[in-house]
């Protein structure tokens, strides 16, 4: 039993949310593979110039980003409602809707169900919540097997591995080393097998067959539910989510709370935004729909875990709301200059790249994701091609700036602190700033040849592989006063 | 047209040369320019790092130097969008409600050069003469922050004797991000690697943009390359004439 004292704490997120070290140092070691960076490379460019062609088609492209961003603001203005709304519609197509405070206690409803079942093994449909929660993990401690039925995730799976963007869990390899992960650790391969796709992705369909015929429980995500209708919605390529969502007969589906939409209609704008700008398609080939149980059609139980797991923590700050109204296109992820130089497990979170950098410290609370804010340089480049407009620099500078509020709080400041206060304050008043201004002619003495080529720390991360060049004899306003009758202006 | 100069501190400190051009090339045009002495710094720095509440009193300097004034112009495109998008949410969210009503006043009358040129003076041809092979970096800022789109790119090609040839993946970013080169230094040397794999793709003489800033980065990797590639900002190439060798 529990004694209310007052308001309620909107939980924070746990789950795999939380890097073992700062994005920094885990970048650095992502920088060094090679190979990664090769694979990288190659495929965010392809799906870039892809997601580019298959936007350049839609005439009233601004307009679909407008509707979407719109739609999502509202839907958050009136969450709540529109959850109680999607709740009381489900329940009423006989389905049944749980809600988790966060990811302890949706990995434990999850497993209570599948444990009423009496199965030990249910297939998957890739999806971002039950990563975010670590779902596998919780059912595998429970004696449970889950199968990852999308043929990327299949791979992370097989691999022990982790999966490094949203869309495409598996962009870090390539089909060779993927050809080894079959080989080493799907039972029962063809010990030929070769790296052309078609023979891989063969090989899956074999192996995946046999899971989809005898499983009992399949487990999903969501990329909508309709709150008007209490439909539920998934988006996918291959056909496997088809296979799990109609197959089995239990489906137990687990939805972040921030992926209902009011009414049916509002797909009409999401199922345009999303393909074009997340697999740069017209269309996506499988949309599946299911609104409750339908008697001697499909599953015959349905459970909707309804998730928070820091989501409505999220909601309380107005700057950084926004966030939430990802649909997990990783458009972003695609076009970010860092994104596609480290990869994404740097990001620690199972949300990488921009939208994991804005998401993962936000659900989390600043504290735990305190690097991620920074490992961008603001080019700019995720805001353009956001689908539902998220202004994710903005949010980024944002969360700097609580960061450091944060870290005000404590006795000492940091010599970056105490360096920016300095600077400020020397900033701030004409006469300081040109005292500053004749300090830093002082660098002429580490010039050699018009250039400083070693600088101490912290400035040696530039000269680590950058130049700097030999600070001017005169400064602008210097040379400002040597001009004729403008000295006093 | 009196036209108050908005130097930027890194252009006043350590490029002078891409503020006196700016002077050079708006002067030739037949306009007036002022440069109050009492500018520092727009508080960039600060704000995207985080530092809100010295990031204020630094816009309140600012826009208490550049009020009077009915047209700034900045050879930066990254300042002129701290100006434009930053200052009046960062003073907002102080709660100073009244220096974000000016700082959003004074953002309506803050020109970044290329902008100033095509906008509001509406000349392309600006009678420069630059005989060398230059290739032009658009900075993100310029680019995504002000959409200043191809308004350099006209500017440059109306200038006479050069060599204009297009930058590869020219929209990447070279990886400077402020601090961002010193807290992620190993991304932004990547990223600036690929930056500057394209620039000598190109077989330039000149690398040019619109920010003293990126230049730097990039000026600085080229540099650390013993390259001969030189950055030079688009300022100095619009300024030069047969008489004249930036």
């Amino acid at each position: 039993m529990t004694t209310f004292l007052g308001m309620p704490h909107a939980p924070r997120g746990v789950g795999q949310l939380r890097g073992d070290e700062p994005f920094p140092a885990a970048a650095d070691k992502a920088l060094a593979d090679r190979q990664l960076r090769r694979n990288l490379g190659h495929a965010t460019a392809t799906i870039r110039d892809k997601r580019a062609r298959a936007v350049a088609e839609v005439a009233d492209w601004e307009q679909l980003r407008l509707a979407g961003e719109a739609i999502k603001a509202a839907t958050m203005a009136r969450l709540g409602e529109h959850l109680i709304e999607l709740e009381a519609a489900v329940t009423a197509r006989g389905g049944h809707v749980h809600w988790a405070r966060d990811a302890v206690e949706a990995n434990r409803i999850v497993t209570d169900l599948v444990r009423a079942t009496g199965a030990t093994e249910v297939v998957k449909v890739k999806s971002m919540a039950t990563q975010e929660i670590g779902l596998n993990e919780a059912l595998e401690s429970a004696g449970i097997t889950a199968v990852e039925t999308d043929l990327a995730e299949l791979i992370v799976q097989l691999g022990h591995d982790k999966p490094s963007h949203i869309l495409v869990p598996a962009i870090h390899r390539n089909r060779t080393e993927i050809r080894d992960i079959f080989l080493r650790h799907m039972p029962g391969v063809d010990p030929d097998l070769t790296d052309d796709p078609r023979r891989l992705a063969m090989a899956a369909r074999a192996h995946l067959r046999a899971k989809f015929l005898t499983a009992r429980v399949a487990i999903s995500g969501a990329n909508f539910a309709v709150a008007e209708t209490g439909t539920v919605t998934v988006v996918e390529s291959e056909g496997n989510g088809r296979m799990c969502l109609t197959l089995p007969d239990t489906l137990i589906t687990v939805m972040g709370i921030e992926k209902v939409v009011p009414a049916w209609t509002d797909l009409e704008v999401f199922l345009q935004l999303l393909p074009r700008s997340s697999t740069g398609e017209r269309m996506n080939p499988y949309t599946s729909t299911w609104t409750g149980v339908t008697p001697g059609d499909g599953p015959q139980e349905f459970h909707l875990v309804l998730l928070d797991n820091g989501r409505t923590a999220v909601l309380a700050d107005e700057a950084g709301r926004s966030a939430l109204h990802c649909i997990r296109c990783s458009a972003c992820l695609n076009v970010c200059p860092v994104y596609e130089r480290t990869g994404g497990h740097a990001y620690g979170s199972v949300y990488p790249g921009p939208i994991g950098a804005i998401l993962s410290p936000q659900l989390t609370g600043i504290e735990d994701n305190a690097s991620l804010p920074y490992a961008s340089s603001l080019c700019g480049a995720c805001y353009d091609v956001c689908p539902v407009r998220i202004d994710i620099p903005s949010i980024l500078v944002h969360l700097r700036g609580e960061h450091v509020d944060a870290r005000a709080q404590r006795a000492l400041p940091s010599p970056e602190a105490l360096a920016m206060a300095a600077a400020a304050w020397t900033m701030a008043g004409p006469r300081r700033f040109r005292l500053g201004e004749r300090l830093l002619r002082l660098g002429r003495l580490l010039a050699r040849g018009g250039r400083i080529r070693r600088l101490p720390p912290p400035l040696s991360a530039w000269t680590a592989a950058r130049d700097l060049p030999e600070p001017p004899a005169q400064t602008f306003r210097q040379w400002w006063r040597t001009r004729p009758g403008d000295g006093r202006r | 047209m009196r036209v108050a100069l908005f130097a930027t501190c890194l252009a006043d400190a350590m490029f002078p040369q891409a503020a006196q051009a700016t002077v050079t090339l708006l002067e030739r045009l037949g306009h007036d320019v002022v440069f109050p002495d009492a500018q520092t710094c727009c508080g960039q720095m600060h704000i995207n790092t985080g530092y809100r509440r010295q990031a204020r009193n630094l816009v309140r300097h600012h826009t208490d130097v550049f009020e009077p004034y009915d047209a700034i112009v900045a050879p930066s495109g990254s300042c002129v969008g701290s100006v434009r998008h930053q200052h009046a949410v960062i003073a907002r969210g102080v709660g100073d409600e009244r220096l974000a009503d000016r700082a959003a006043q004074l953002a309506t009358r803050t020109w970044e050069l290329s902008e100033f040129l095509i906008d509001v003076l509406g000349v392309e041809d600006v009678g420069a003469y630059f005989p060398h092979r230059v290739t032009y970096h658009p900075t993100c800022h310029s680019l995504r922050m002000l959409r200043v789109g191809d308004k350099p790119l006209r500017l440059l090609r109306a200038v006479r004797g050069i060599d204009l040839v297009e930058l590869p993946a020219a929209d990447q970013c070279c990886g400077f991000g402020g601090t961002f080169a010193l807290k992620n230094a190993g991304t932004s040397a990547a990223m600036l690697a690929d930056k500057m794999g394209h620039v000598l793709a190109t077989d330039a003489e000149v690398v040019t943009a619109g920010d003293a800033s990126c230049l730097m980065h990039i000026g600085g990797g080229l540099s650390r390359l013993e390259s001969a590639v030189r950055p030079l900002h688009l300022a100095e190439v619009l300024a030069a004439t047969d008489g004249s060798r930036p």
